[in-house]
């Protein structure tokens, strides 16, 4: 009895933890084990069921090549993860050090670090993006790459925050008294201390990154057919809205559904890890 | 007698010096946004001679280099950059290196209109909303409005834009056939009078519109609230309560004033994320605005056009953050005194 009531205040404390992590846990499964799931290939076209609405045949439906929904779905959920865990990979490591080296050096270091962050944070980015992307032919590394340099001004600031005033602390003193070089202080003794908020918005970040592939993707400057992400998924069902309005739906909902996932994990992240947010 | 007179003085250049140095760092930055997107658009592939010159078999290599000798593209790189800020400086943009080679400017400014009305109307509506929202449900904290409010925030974040733009088609534009899904005016409108005219507009921007507010909503009434929660918590609340004001004059007089400063500087941040969705919606919505002429401007590859809009935006933001410090300086007196002592 004791045990059940402690569960469900637990849940009930951490309803949205659990439901940002069971989200998650899900898109991640599915995405990673595609091909076992999946009903039929990707590419398999069949062409005598063209744009057949949702079936006990093809759970989803099928698009104007006959190509099965669902399992193009679940491919596409690959891409997308794909694309935000490694620009936000990109952008997390370039915030982080820029962040490290601008609150641990200070002076001329930080005002040049900080003024880039207000130049980049200026930038209609999304219409750089755009440009760059259109040039340079638009393929998945490309997109990581522009995502991930747009997108560091937010972490370099935190840890820049979590930088110095770590910096002022006792046991860093005692590093510096003992004879530790700069970087191995930085590396060894603020970066540890500074993660929690790192990899809350590393968190967030995976979300932002899939709204702004997805984004591209749906202008046809994302991810190219045949290869489906769920962006370009929409694009191709907004050409065909009035005959197959499921080509349109279906995708977005996995856009809608994981996003949502991601930011319910790191919404609760920051609510456990950084008390001086909590509201 | 001195004393009085040199205070509002002393005030007064602590201002002018603070705008001085403000505006000075807004043109180097505005400086470095040009150099970065000049050097980046310029050095990577493809070039505005392609659509004329690679992908047309009945030009050669000559009509290329005659082309490159037309818009300037065979000098070094600094040189064309050195020339197009020195022309900046003088308004002058260029012209844009597409077909329809008018002014770029001028292209501008047929298109500014439509996206800023657009942008300028959600953003009322937002605030409309979403200010009344955030007092409320922070005043009744963990109500069922306010749990209710949470989730829609989460799904509001979660939303692209693009996918809401295209259920909203698919139930009023297709489904029910209330609104038109696409353009901004009807095949019939040069037969409509004035008044047929205008709500034939509303009706097409009715889409984008909801679109732009309901994406704007989420985090506006979000901070709302959370500004509001920061604001009840101070001493001065308590003050107000305490000499028995009633509750409605410490939350409208005392509290929202606080606690709408913090609103005003995100208003004046969201205008990069503003310009940058117009792209994705105008072009859901065939709207001709300022998106779909960038968006038609990359894909040809057109650099004057381009980096006239990217100049655009950048002023546009920095517009934005300048008039939500003055804003914030104007409403806070706070920062009146401190930027007197400097």
């Amino acid at each position: 009895m004791m045990r059940i009531s402690a569960f469900t205040r637990f849940t009930a404390r951490h309803i949205m933890l659990l439901l940002g992590l069971a989200i998650v846990f899900f898109m991640s499964l599915a995405a990673l084990c595609a091909p076992i799931f999946a009903p039929y290939p990707p590419f398999a076209l069949h062409l005598e069921h063209i744009l057949e609405p949702p079936s006990s045949q093809f759970w989803l439906g099928t698009d104007r090549l006959g190509r099965d929904v669902f399992s193009r779905m679940l491919y596409g959920g690959r891409v997308s993860l794909w694309v935000g865990f490694v620009a936000v990979g990109i952008s997390v490591s370039i915030g982080t050090a820029l962040g490290l080296i601008s609150g641990y050096f200070r002076h001329w270091v930080d005002e040049a670090v900080m003024r880039a962050v207000d130049i980049m944070l200026c930038f209609p980015s999304f219409f750089l993006i755009l440009a760059v992307i259109a040039f340079l032919e638009p393929d998945m590394t490309n997109i990581m790459i522009v995502i991930g340099l747009t997108s560091w001004m937010g972490v370099a600031r935190l840890v820049r925050a979590e930088t110095l005033s770590l910096r002022e602390r006792e046991f860093v003193d005692a590093a510096r008294l003992a004879g530790v070089s700069s970087w191995r202080i930085l590396l060894l003794h603020i970066l540890p201390n500074a993660l929690a908020p790192v990899l809350i918005s590393a968190t967030l970040g995976v979300a932002g990154a899939i709204l702004v592939e997805s984004s591209l993707s749906f202008l046809g400057l994302g991810v190219q057919p045949p290869t489906a992400s769920w962006g370009n998924m929409l694009m191709e069902g907004k050409a065909v809205i009035e005959i197959a309005p499921w080509l349109s739906v279906y995708p977005g909902l996995a856009i809608l559904i994981t996003v949502l996932g991601y930011n319910l994990l790191g919404e609760s992240l920051r609510d456990m890890l950084d008390p001086r947010m909590r509201q | 007698m001195t004393s009085t007179a040199s205070l509002p003085r002393r005030r007064t250049t602590g201002i002018a010096a603070r705008t001085a140095k403000k505006t000075l760092w807004l043109l180097l930055t505005l400086l470095g946004i040009t150099l970065i997107s000049f050097f980046v658009i310029h050095l990577a592939p493809g070039s505005p001679t392609d659509t004329e010159t690679t992908l047309n078999p009945l030009a050669g290599e000559a009509a290329r280099k005659q082309l490159e000798t037309l818009y300037g593209l065979d000098r070094p790189l600094y040189v064309q950059y050195f020339d197009w800020v020195v022309r900046l400086l003088h308004f002058d943009f260029g012209n844009s290196m597409s077909a329809d080679a008018r002014p770029v400017l001028t292209k501008i400014a047929e298109r500014l209109p439509l996206t800023i009305g657009v942008n300028v109307i959600s953003l009322l509506l937002v605030l409309l909303i979403s200010i009344p929202l955030g007092i409320i449900t922070a005043c009744k904290q963990n109500s069922l409005l306010d749990r209710l409010t949470t989730i829609l925030v989460f799904l509001g974040f979660a939303m692209p834009s693009f996918w809401l733009a295209l259920l909203l088609m698919l139930f009023f534009g297709i489904e029910h056939q209330w609104f038109p899904v696409s353009g901004l005016t009807s095949l019939n409108f040069s037969e409509l009078d004035f008044f047929g005219k205008c709500a034939d507009i509303a009706a097409h921007l009715a889409l984008p519109v909801t679109v732009y507010t309901i994406g704007g909503l989420a985090g506006m009434s979000r901070y709302m609230r959370a500004c509001m929660l920061e604001v009840l918590r101070h001493d001065y609340i308590l003050t107000a309560r305490a000499k028995g004001l009633p509750e409605h004059a410490v939350i409208l007089r005392h509290a929202l004033r606080n606690a709408l400063l913090p609103v005003i500087t995100l208003l004046g941040l969201s205008v990069p994320g503003l310009i940058g969705g117009s792209v994705i919606i105008e072009s859901i919505f065939a709207l001709p605005g300022l998106g779909q002429l960038f968006y038609a401007a990359v894909m040809a590859r057109d650099y004057t056009m381009i980096m006239g809009n990217l100049v655009l935006g950048a002023v546009l933001t920095l517009a934005g953050n300048l008039l939500a410090d003055f804003c914030y300086g104007f409403a806070d007196p706070r920062i009146h005194s401190a930027g007197g002592r400097t």
